[in-house]
């Protein structure tokens, strides 16, 4: 940072700067409150149903029957809680490997007419909307699935969606942290004779680690939040999939799907599984930001 | 971009990194084949039915039918609103956090933290704090106004990301030059600095734009799913990517009227990003000359 950025002494005679940087200072206020007012408004949302219900019975009642209020009905979120860890995992693990070879494919392997064409590609297929991932999944793929091992609305359909979505993270990441392993390192392992793939598992992939980890991490949070996808190709059955091919709901899925006609604890305790996931999800930004901020560069 | 010069130089060896090379091909081939086919059944089944009729009139028979006219207009108000609200904030964050805060001051390192939270909060639970702010708590029901501003909440961390690095690449030069000139603060910085900021600052505005327009989750409890053309701001409006999701979760037989706007909204996501990177370019261009 220069000291041609500070306020200089003289600048702050005039009222009209003063009025400037409180104005500015406003705005930052405002924005950086909007996070904290989401949280605010969470909690107390989810007021209700926390202290009538209880924190435990989220976990430990028999089922997921919430509109008769918190005497009689049953809150266990554990199935949609486990649905949206399986699906998210399994999108992480199919797209993590296709996602870092896109990179290498971009950087290392593609002759430069093919890999600006399809680096391009990619940035087009992380625009794409998730309602038309979720559309496209729920004409094609799930009929496709439904072929081998019905009803087609599942687990898996809702992984292969997902893992298709957020690739583009994980591969722009990889390739940004692969752009940034100092070339010293990359003409000592030419010196030393190694081969192409023995210079990337050996130099460059361990240099480039933190970059691809924040990522992986950012993909994961991406996962979790999904909704239109996850919710037109996963079939939103309450309960424990036994295969991948068993239909499954996840938390954002239910959220969507119950929010129209919730009222008083049913409300509630939707806004409580909001808050989940707003933990969940925040929690993995914050340890994407800590790697990043470990980084030793070399 | 490619490294050729430098990866060029690594020889592959052997059969591992023949095999690597095989298996990355084949990644890249797969991801280019899945996105084709993404593509060509958009165009298949949506291209024959997009026509001037179909982008103004009126959905019939619950959108089986008829087109899409209202839900153009509704998604306009929507992002209308979402920018005259975010824009003016996002932009004067940006200044404050490129311009007026160093690295280690403590309440910008307090805003961009928080920033990058909100960057990555899933856009069901912006639908739900939408929801209990400006539905219920503020009173604005379901309308385009709940919509817009909950839009307005996604969008500011892009925006402002995008705007504070199209600052920061303005050279320290003019900082100086418009000091020692004896310019005030505000005059330097409407007249250098913003200018010669401005391609950042499109890029900010198409990849907000980009967001909103494609998001869903966040609109189905803020500005609802009223088909009919809005009168004002205070009336519900249904976006292009909800219906979609209607047509093709609950109207049988609405496939064919969801993959032509479906296949709209993919058209406008293309247009407005290839007309940015351009316009961006060319800026960018003038800029490098001058």
């Amino acid at each position: 940072m220069s000291t041609a950025r500070r306020p200089s002494g003289r600048s702050r005679q005039w009222t009209s700067d003063r009025l400037l940087v409180w104005t500015l200072r406003g705005c930052g206020v405002l924005t950086g409150a909007v996070v904290a007012l989401i949280a605010v408004f969470l909690v107390v949302e989810s007021f209700g149903a926390l202290s009538g219900v209880g924190l435990l019975r989220f976990f430990s009642d028999p089922s997921w029957h919430p509109s008769a209020g918190a005497a009689e009905g049953t809150f266990n979120l554990v199935p949609m809680l486990l649905g949206t860890l399986l699906t998210a995992a399994g999108a992480v693990l199919v797209a993590t490997p296709l996602g870092l070879f896109s990179a290498l494919f971009c950087r290392v392997y593609a002759p430069t007419a093919v890999a600006r064409p399809y680096r391009r590609l990619i940035e087009l297929l992380a625009g794409i909307p998730s309602v038309v991932y979720g559309f496209w999944g729920l004409v094609v793929l799930v009929p496709l699935i439904a072929r081998f091992r019905p009803p087609g609305a599942s687990l898996l359909a809702g992984v292969l969606i997902l893992a298709l979505m957020i690739l583009p993270t994980i591969a722009l990441a990889a390739d940004a942290a692969l752009s940034g392993v100092p070339r010293r390192y990359l003409r000592g392992a030419a010196a030393l004779g190694l081969g192409r793939w023995a210079t990337l598992s050996g130099v460059a992939l361990p240099a480039a680690r933190s970059g691809i980890a924040t990522g992986v991490i950012l993909a994961a949070g991406r996962a979790l939040g999904e909704t239109m996808a996850v919710l037109m190709v996963c079939g939103n059955v309450v309960e424990m999939p036994a295969s991948v091919f068993d239909p499954v709901r996840t938390l954002t899925a239910n959220i969507a799907l119950e929010m129209a006609y919730a009222v008083g604890d049913h409300r509630s305790a939707l806004f409580v599984s909001g808050l989940f996931l707003l933990v969940l999800v925040s929690g993995l930004v914050l340890a994407a930001e800590s790697i990043e901020r470990r980084k030793v560069v070399g | 971009m490619v490294d050729h010069e430098m990866w060029g130089s690594t020889p592959a060896r052997g059969r591992t990194d023949r095999l690597v090379a095989a298996v990355v091909w084949l990644a890249a081939t797969v991801v280019t084949a899945v996105f084709l086919w993404i593509l060509a059944d958009l165009l298949r089944h949506g291209a024959g039915q997009i026509s001037w009729t179909f982008l103004t009139a009126a959905p019939a028979s619950a959108g089986r039918a008829g087109g899409i006219g209202p839900i153009l207009v509704s998604t306009a108000w929507i992002l209308a609103v979402c920018l005259a609200v975010a824009l003016p904030l996002g932009l004067g964050t940006a200044v404050l956090l490129a311009e007026l805060t160093s690295a280690e001051d403590a309440f910008g390192r307090l805003v961009r933290r928080s920033l990058d939270v909100l960057a990555g909060v899933p856009s069901i639970v912006f639908g739900l704090f939408g929801n209990a702010l400006f539905c219920v708590y503020l009173g604005l029901g379901f309308s385009i106004l709940s919509g817009g501003l909950t839009l307005a909440c996604m969008v500011l961390p892009i925006l402002i990301r995008s705007a504070e690095e199209g600052l920061r690449a303005v050279p320290d030069e003019y900082r100086l030059g418009g000091a020692a000139l004896g310019l005030s603060r505000g005059k330097i910085l409407l007249h250098l600095l913003l200018p010669a900021a401005v391609p950042g600052l499109i890029v900010g505005v198409v990849l907000g734009f980009g967001r909103a327009i494609a998001e869903t989750a966040a609109l189905i409890f803020t500005s609802g799913y009223v088909d009919r053309m809005p009168g004002s701001v205070h009336d519900s409006g249904r976006a292009l990517s909800i219906h979609i999701y209607d047509l093709g979760v609950n109207i049988p037989g609405g496939e064919t009227n969801a993959y032509a706007t479906a296949l709209v909204l993919v058209a406008i996501l293309l247009l407005t990003n290839t007309a940015a990177s351009l316009l961006g370019d060319r800026l960018r261009g003038r800029h490098a000359e001058s």
